[in-house]
């Protein structure tokens, strides 16, 4: 097993299982050095964030439509949690109003992924999203105001 | 075989007092704990504060002062423990240093980012280049343009200048390659970008 300290730790929460299995297949595509957990939902991804001890992802992928705990809800838990402050949250949606957008971003999120049709389009949004936010955690650059729309 | 781990070590002591007896001491130790056990305590000696984690690393958590670097480096030469450098990541933060005075000097460079790389690191551009690569996930020209764009971000936030004289700041040739520029690799507008930093603001003054 890989335990390199380099490596990146992501989550996805998205209650559609085409939508997990087609980002699993293009990220493992992607063949970044990194770790991919899914949950079937927000309640099964905040139980999970919520326990002691548990290693926190680089960046978790949020759905914003999900049944029960939706993913504008975890955003706010999230952003409530100290614990949590290093960890970025790619906000991923069929949606691209720009209400939606704003008030993602707004309320915490850094990045918000518009749900792309295309099989090739979701690898290099998934690459590209991954390389910008390793940066963010290598290079000392500020969190605050890492915002990016794709 | 466990055993290998173990080096078992007869010395003798000779007494001088006593009518020249020889005393025998026996001791077993694992070899591989040795070195992790005395740097443990020699950055204690120090005063320095590391985490123990996993495969013998260990996280230097503050910044060590120069004088106490050499002290601990000296140190630990008693035991010949030599410090090594990972010199791909020691390159990897020289270029991001100079990446960064790149990115915040106000004046026109004479030569071109390569060039000045090269001469300053004292090595060939294909080389820097290839390390940053394969060590960052993102290219030199890439992170120059982030470190920009990161740079642009805080001016905007502080609100002191006007896009115009942002743009200058950071030596675009117009405000609309500057725009596009911020566009293409934040996703979103200038404007949006403030209204979003605004409505963050208000919302933590609300939590205040």
């Amino acid at each position: 097993m890989n335990t390199n300290n380099d490596q990146m730790n992501i989550f996805l929460a998205d209650d559609d299982e085409d939508d997990r299995s087609l980002f699993k297949l293009a990220f493992d595509e992607t063949k970044l050095n990194s770790n991919l957990s899914l949950f079937k939902s927000g309640t099964e991804l905040m139980e999970y964030l919520n326990q002691d001890d548990i290693k926190l992802p680089h960046i978790l992928f949020l759905d914003l439509n999900m049944p029960g705990k939706t993913g504008a809800q975890c955003l706010a838990e999230i952003k409530a949690n100290q614990k949590f402050r290093n960890m970025s949250v790619a906000i991923y949606s069929t949606s691209n109003s720009d209400k939606d957008i704003e008030d993602t971003l707004s309320g915490g999120a850094n990045i918000y992924i518009h749900k792309p049709n295309d099989f090739q389009k979701l690898k290099q949004i998934i690459k590209h999203v991954l390389k910008i936010n390793w940066q963010y955690h290598t290079s000392g650059l500020n969190r605050e105001s890492f915002f990016l729309s794709i | 075989m466990i055993q290998e781990k173990y080096t078992t070590v007869y010395f003798s002591r000779i007494s001088v007092k006593e009518n020249d007896d020889e005393m025998k001491f026996n001791i077993v130790y694992q070899a591989n704990l040795i070195p992790m056990a005395i740097l443990k305590e020699q950055l204690e000696k120090f005063d320095i504060n590391y985490v123990a984690c996993n495969h013998g690393e260990i996280d230097i958590l503050d910044e060590i002062s120069e004088d106490h670097y050499k002290q601990l480096e000296l140190s630990l030469g008693k035991y010949s423990i030599e410090i090594l450098y990972d010199q791909k990541s020691q390159l990897v933060q020289r270029i991001k240093n100079i990446l960064q005075e790149v990115a915040y000097d106000e004046n026109q460079q004479l030569l071109t980012l390569s060039d000045y790389l090269s001469n300053q690191l004292g090595l060939s551009y294909g080389y820097i280049s290839y390390v940053f690569t394969t060590q960052t996930f993102t290219s030199i020209e890439n992170f120059v343009i982030m470190l920009k764009i990161e740079r642009a971000k805080k001016l905007i936030i502080e609100g002191v200048q006007s896009i115009k004289e942002i743009s200058y700041t950071l030596n675009y040739s117009s405000v609309g390659h500057f725009s596009r520029q911020f566009k293409k690799t934040t996703g979103l507008t200038i404007s949006v970008f403030k209204k979003i930093v605004n409505n963050r603001k208000s919302k933590r003054t609300v939590i205040k």
